[in-house]
């Protein structure tokens, strides 16, 4: 009693931190991007990555992909809230290690350079389908498509052939295999 | 070709078919074709209240003690910022309001013209959804479906923001058609197995306790029947969450009265030692769990709940049903009369132990008192308003605060929807606007605002809106000049440095009411109080009751923050040789 001054309790025990994916479905209507987004924000949950834009112009659903970390109690907590949100239809969640989920996220690089530099720059991005989307004779940008780990790695790495600046998305996912998820 | 009708005519023609009969608003510049359009609309009465916060919590008042959605009507701007407190209250107590807001006209929005705010984007995270109406042919869709978000799941406030060209501008009715699925939001998610199970834990337990909520009143009134159904049947202790009074009936036995932070000792006790816990409709709020570490370590816990994101997201449960309460309760006593008739006999024999240890834990008497001769005591106040107005069907509000628990603790409910206090968000000046609802949804009944003389300031001007409509509401101020909560937790934690929460220039309650042009009665001594209370019964006006209680009075027991149950505070009658308890108690 004598050393609490708070009308609240204190935290509890400290939980081990996962990495998920969680996808949902969503009206896209106005205002949804910042429901979703409010809803972490406001309950203190984490964002690590965003992927946003509309797979069904038909029906007008759009997909979001969070990245995001969080006790399993946390992850729990994030499914039921957003499936309880009006516009959201389902929420999927993965696990980060899931072997049966495909990770991508994609990233752009511009590399200012000579082209002996330029050439070893695209070698280096080999492993992870480059794509060259522009080409000067003393630059280049180069599209790869990769993990989040990996592009991090990679625009570490890159500097010393020249890299100015980095652009990419969150990650997005799908399962492997036949099965959709419903 | 269909009629059209202007935005504010589909307004009304919404509320109609939602059977709205009341409506509490304030005008303003964005809201003005609507308020035009109410003479044309008289089963749709409108209250003209003195703040938008009152609005918002004169609906609430009116939701809790029917069952009905409350509807406020609110110009743009600061008419939309003012009734954030109580949407925020709404939400956090889960009670179905429908919010209305004028908006400024569509070509101006985002233009930071005169009276204008993002009311969607402030109001996003205290709604259970919100519109903004961009095209006049969405309107009576919108207008119904906020109806059906308010009202079903757990409900909640809702609100849809109508900028003022909308409201001007003709489009086509639609007639209300109860929707498929809520985008699958809805409700009773559970199977007999979970039922099966849940009696299983019933018949095996040796400790068992039912912890119930608000969910339970919510449920509405049948709920509480087969709750105390069930109660009877399985011979279980019960406590209730401060929003749950009512229920369950407080005189009876088998009540072990409130539980939490200025619970019980007995209910307390009970939530820490039980070995079956049944949580009805309740959310294991920091109020009542306490540390949550050391909550009913012993338990198996089962939830019963409308929202799934209430189970395990403070507690973990070992039995989680996800369903309307009443239709949870119907197949509970439904099974386990088919499966076990005489279930009851074998398991009151199976709990006598417990039942004995309970006995114990109340003879500990944890809401008693000491009485004085010369001040009144806070606690008196309330059981002789108790006493007083027991055989009458009263409707209590409070403000939030000291007297908020005392008279949860001291005023025995025993019916449902009977019982309006702000409990999740802790909103002072609440209970005079409900008060204000609660009149207006009964007009017969008695209706008493338990409040404190801080709290009720944050509201005061309410009594103009409570005189204006003749609403004879008792506003009960248990005065002791402090912001008696406040000071209580200063006292305790903080060495008695009453840092700011004295108020030195309170206004005269009794000349305040009479220049309202209600009546004002002030009790000084414990002798004249039950005459001067009788004196407020018998006023058929609005009164201000300023009951002069002891300054120094905590509110006990306490569970100290950051402690479990079984550590609580019990104040001063812990000290025997003080002890006055049974006849000198009620004497003084």
């Amino acid at each position: 009693m004598a050393n609490s001054k708070s009308a609240y309790s204190f935290a509890g025990k400290k939980q081990k931190l996962d990495t998920h994916i969680i996808v949902v479905w969503v009206d896209n209507e106005s205002g949804v991007l910042a429901r979703v987004v409010g809803l972490f924000s406001g309950r203190g949950y984490n964002i690590e990555s965003l992927a946003v834009a509309e797979v069904d112009q038909k029906q007008n659903i759009s997909r979001i992909t969070i990245v995001t970390t969080g006790t399993p109690q946390v992850v729990d907590q994030i499914k039921l809230q957003l499936k309880k949100l009006v516009p959201v239809h389902k929420v999927a969640d993965f696990k980060r290690e899931d072997k049966n989920v495909i990770f991508k996220e994609m990233a752009l690089f511009k590399f200012v350079a000579n082209n002996i530099k330029l050439n070893k720059a695209f070698e280096a991005c080999k492993k992870f389908n480059p794509v060259l989307l522009d080409k000067t004779t003393k630059s280049n940008v180069i599209q790869i498509t990769a993990l989040r780990r990996e592009i991090d790695n990679m625009s570490k790495n890159l500097k010393k052939f020249g890299l100015v600046s980095v652009s990419r998305t969150g990650a997005v996912a799908m399962t492997r295999g036949s099965e959709v998820f419903k | 070709m269909p009629k059209l009708y202007s935005g504010a005519e589909i307004v009304f023609k919404c509320l109609e078919d939602q059977n709205v009969s009341h409506l509490f608003g304030y005008p303003g510049g964005a809201v003005l074709p609507i308020y035009d359009e109410l003479k044309n609309f008289n089963s749709v009465k409108h209250i003209l209240v003195r703040h938008e916060q009152g609005a918002g919590h004169a609906a609430e008042g009116y939701a809790r003690s029917t069952g009905k959605p409350g509807v406020l009507l609110v110009t743009s701007g600061p008419g939309a910022t003012n009734a954030v407190t109580a949407l925020t209250d709404a939400y956090m107590d889960s009670v179905p309001l429908v919010c209305i807001t004028g908006q400024v006209p569509t070509h101006l929005i985002g233009t930071d013209a005169f009276q204008e705010c993002d009311t969607t984007g402030i109001t996003r995270p205290c709604t259970k959804h919100n519109w903004l109406v961009k095209d006049v042919n969405d309107l009576a869709e919108v207008m119904h479906k906020a109806f059906e978000v308010a009202t079903t799941g757990r409900p909640g406030p809702v609100l849809v923001d109508i900028p003022k060209d909308i409201q001007f501008q003709k489009g086509k009715y639609k007639n209300f058609t109860k929707a498929k699925k809520l985008n699958g939001k809805s409700h009773d998610n559970f199977s007999q197995k979970n039922i099966d199970e849940l009696i299983k834990l019933i018949s095996k337990a040796k400790k068992p306790i039912f912890y119930t909520g608000g969910g339970v009143i919510n449920s509405g009134p049948k709920a509480s029947e087969l709750l105390r159904e069930l109660v009877y049947a399985t011979g279980f202790p019960i406590t209730s969450t401060l929003q749950g009074l009512g229920c369950f009936p407080a005189d009876d036995n088998q009540f072990l009265g409130m539980l939490g932070m200025h619970g019980t000792f007995e209910a307390n006790n009970a939530m820490y030692s039980c070995d079956l816990m049944i949580n009805v409709g309740a959310r294991f709020d920091d109020r009542i769990t306490g540390k949550i570490d050391e909550f009913s370590p012993k338990s198996k816990k089962v939830h019963i709940d409308i929202d799934p994101s209430s189970i395990n997201k403070n507690v973990k449960v070992d039995l989680a049903i996800v369903g309307d309460i009443k239709s949870v309760l119907i197949s509970t006593l439904k099974t386990i009369k088919k499966s076990k008739n005489n279930f009851s006999k074998s398991n009151k024999h199976q709990i006598s132990n417990w039942w004995e240890q309970i006995q114990k834990w109340r003879s500990k008497r944890s809401l008693d008192y000491i009485g004085n001769e010369e001040t009144i005591k806070p606690q008196y106040a309330i059981e002789r308003l108790y006493e007083l107005t027991k055989d009458k069907d009263t409707y209590i509000t409070t403000e939030v605060g000291q007297h908020q628990m005392w008279a949860a603790q001291h005023y025995k409910f025993n019916k449902p929807n009977r019982w309006m206090t702000s409990g999740g968000l802790g909103t002072m000046g609440y209970g005079l606007p409900a008060a204000v609802g609660v009149q207006i949804a009964h007009p017969k009944k008695l209706v008493i605002d338990i409040a404190g003389e801080a709290s009720v300031l944050m509201t005061m001007q309410e009594m103009s809106t409570a005189v204006q409509y003749n609403l004879p509401i008792k506003i009960f101020i248990l005065n002791n000049e402090y912001m008696g909560m406040v000071r209580q937790w200063q006292e305790l934690l903080h060495d008695k440095n009453y840092s700011e929460s004295y108020t030195a220039a309170l206004p005269d309650f009794v000349k305040m009411a009479e220049a309202y042009g209600c009546v004002g009665i002030r009790a000084k001594t414990p002798e004249e109080l039950d005459d001067k209370i009788i004196e407020m019964l018998n006023t058929d006006r609005p009164v201000i009751f300023d009951c002069l209680v002891d300054k120094q009075e905590n509110c006990y027991p306490m569970i100290p923050s950051g402690k479990p149950h079984n550590q609580m505070l019990l104040g001063p009658k812990d000290q025997k040789e003080k002890k006055i308890t049974g006849k000198g108690r009620t004497l003084v």
